[in-house]
């Protein structure tokens, strides 16, 4: 069979169907992954015994697991343990959720720390509280320091996505798979199927440069 | 009554005994300054004072409240106690004003507009009037050293705690913090100063005390014991520092 770059555009319509969920996806697993992410990272960091206890089994157990039984258990085991019946897009945003948290978790926790206790002391030497001194001194020298590693994560997460071919979400890999299993194009579908993971990530890291670039690390 | 009160007061790291028993009272308006070989306590004495470090044993009473009575007393007791660190601890977020504005925004609960004023106005009297929107980056470190000062003024405390303030700096950006220093001692302020500048404890201080192990071996007259120290070690240390 000859290679014929010209059957791509036949399938941009579908590809882009795919791309519209890989990016819903990731968006929303992203937004809760980063919410859960960082009340994890604070718990582990600021919280007591028993909060940090917590945040540091959920971490363990979703960095020793691969995603792919994440989102299986979520989709196939849930049902059967706790008759919870869940769609595979919901069971595929949950997944990013609390696979990209326990990272973010790790990831905050490591930018707070890093963050010179003698700032800390200046902020409780004037009367503080600790929230203010977290809300106000730490975390704003922390969050920039945040930036190029939750960058780094978010680009996983979005590559992650691609995993969910198992739970047969319609997102991009699948929608790669379902064309070329109806013509047998593997060269033209998967070079096109990474051009468009290409675009969304080269997009990410576009955004994050500038971020970055706005924001002196501090 | 006295402003700080140390009734045997202990304090440990673990095994180690940093603080032994230690008693000591301060009035207003003198202007105290702990000297003592590396160990021997004298910074943690200081941060004990402010609850930064909390004590073992004993009691340390702050303008008649104990730092061991539970976090409001103990933040109404920091608003009362100003500090000033080795290593400066500007926010680097903030601007020098924002830095000076932002004890009285967040800790007494100014008006913005007021605080950024009483701010500028702190910032001048330490001569610092023309660079309130530098960040702390762009200063050197005595002028970093004196917007510290300006941020722990601006909280309205009782006493100031100075923690090796000059330490940190090049032997010619010392003289402008610690004259800085010295008009706050004329106008009153009662400090306690941990310092190496035997020159400002003879000049500006009304008390030296030396500590040793944990305990204060020497406490009197700054110009009377530098003039005929009452112990060898403090002879050998005076030696050293000078």
């Amino acid at each position: 069979m000859q290679v014929d770059w010209s059957i791509i555009l036949d399938f941009i319509p579908q590809l882009m169907t795919g791309a519209k969920v890989t990016i819903i996806i990731t968006l929303l697993g992203l937004v809760g992954g980063t919410i859960l992410g960082t009340i994890a990272g604070l718990m582990r960091s600021y919280g007591g015994v028993l909060l940090n206890a917590i945040a540091f089994v959920y971490v363990e157990i979703i960095r020793g697991t691969p995603i792919v039984v994440q989102v299986m258990f979520l989709y196939f085991a849930l049902p059967v343990l706790a008759d919870i019946r869940i769609d595979p897009f919901l069971a595929a945003v949950l997944a990013i959720v609390l696979n990209a948290g326990a990272y973010i978790a790790e990831i905050v926790r490591g930018a707070f720390l890093s963050v010179n206790k003698g700032l800390s002391e200046a902020g409780y030497a004037l009367g503080l509280p600790t929230w203010k001194v977290l809300a106000y001194i730490v975390g704003p020298v922390a969050f920039r320091r945040l930036i190029p590693p939750l960058g780094n994560q978010y680009i996983v997460s979005l590559k992650d996505t691609s995993l969910f071919i198992v739970i047969g979400v319609g997102e991009l890999t699948r929608t790669g798979q379902e064309i070329m299993a109806a013509n047998f194009r593997a060269v033209e579908i998967w070079t096109a199927v990474a051009v468009f993971y290409l675009i969304m990530t080269g997009a990410m890291t576009l955004a994050l440069r500038f971020i970055e670039k706005r924001m002196k690390i501090l | 009554m006295s402003i700080i009160e140390f009734q045997q007061v202990t304090k440990k790291f673990g095994p180690l005994t940093v603080l032994d028993e230690v008693d000591l009272a301060i009035e207003k308006g003198e202007v105290v300054v702990l000297i003592g070989p590396s160990g021997s306590g004298k910074s943690t004495l200081l941060r004990c004072i402010n609850g930064l470090e909390m004590i073992s044993g004993g009691h340390l009473l702050v303008d008649g409240r104990s730092v061991t009575d539970g976090k409001a007393t103990l933040q109404d007791i920091r608003r009362e106690a100003g500090m000033v660190f080795q290593q400066f601890n500007l926010f680097p977020q903030m601007t020098a004003v924002e830095n000076v504005a932002f004890g009285p925004r967040h800790s007494r609960g100014s008006s913005r507009r007021q605080a950024r004023t009483e701010a500028l106005a702190l910032l001048a009297k330490v001569g610092l009037g023309d660079k309130a929107d530098h960040s702390p980056a762009e200063l050197s470190g005595g002028q970093q050293q004196r917007v510290a000062i300006a941020r722990a003024l601006a909280v309205k405390p009782e006493v100031m705690l100075f923690d090796e303030p000059t330490s940190a700096l090049d032997p010619e950006l010392k003289q402008e913090v610690l004259s800085v220093m010295q008009q706050l001692a004329v106008e009153g302020m009662t400090m306690v100063v941990v310092t190496h500048e035997m020159g400002f404890a003879r000049q500006v201080g009304t008390r030296l005390i030396f500590m040793e192990h944990g305990k204060i071996s020497v406490d009197g007259n700054p110009r009377d014991i530098i003039a005929n120290p009452p112990n060898d070690r403090l002879k050998d240390f005076l030696a050293h520092v000078h």
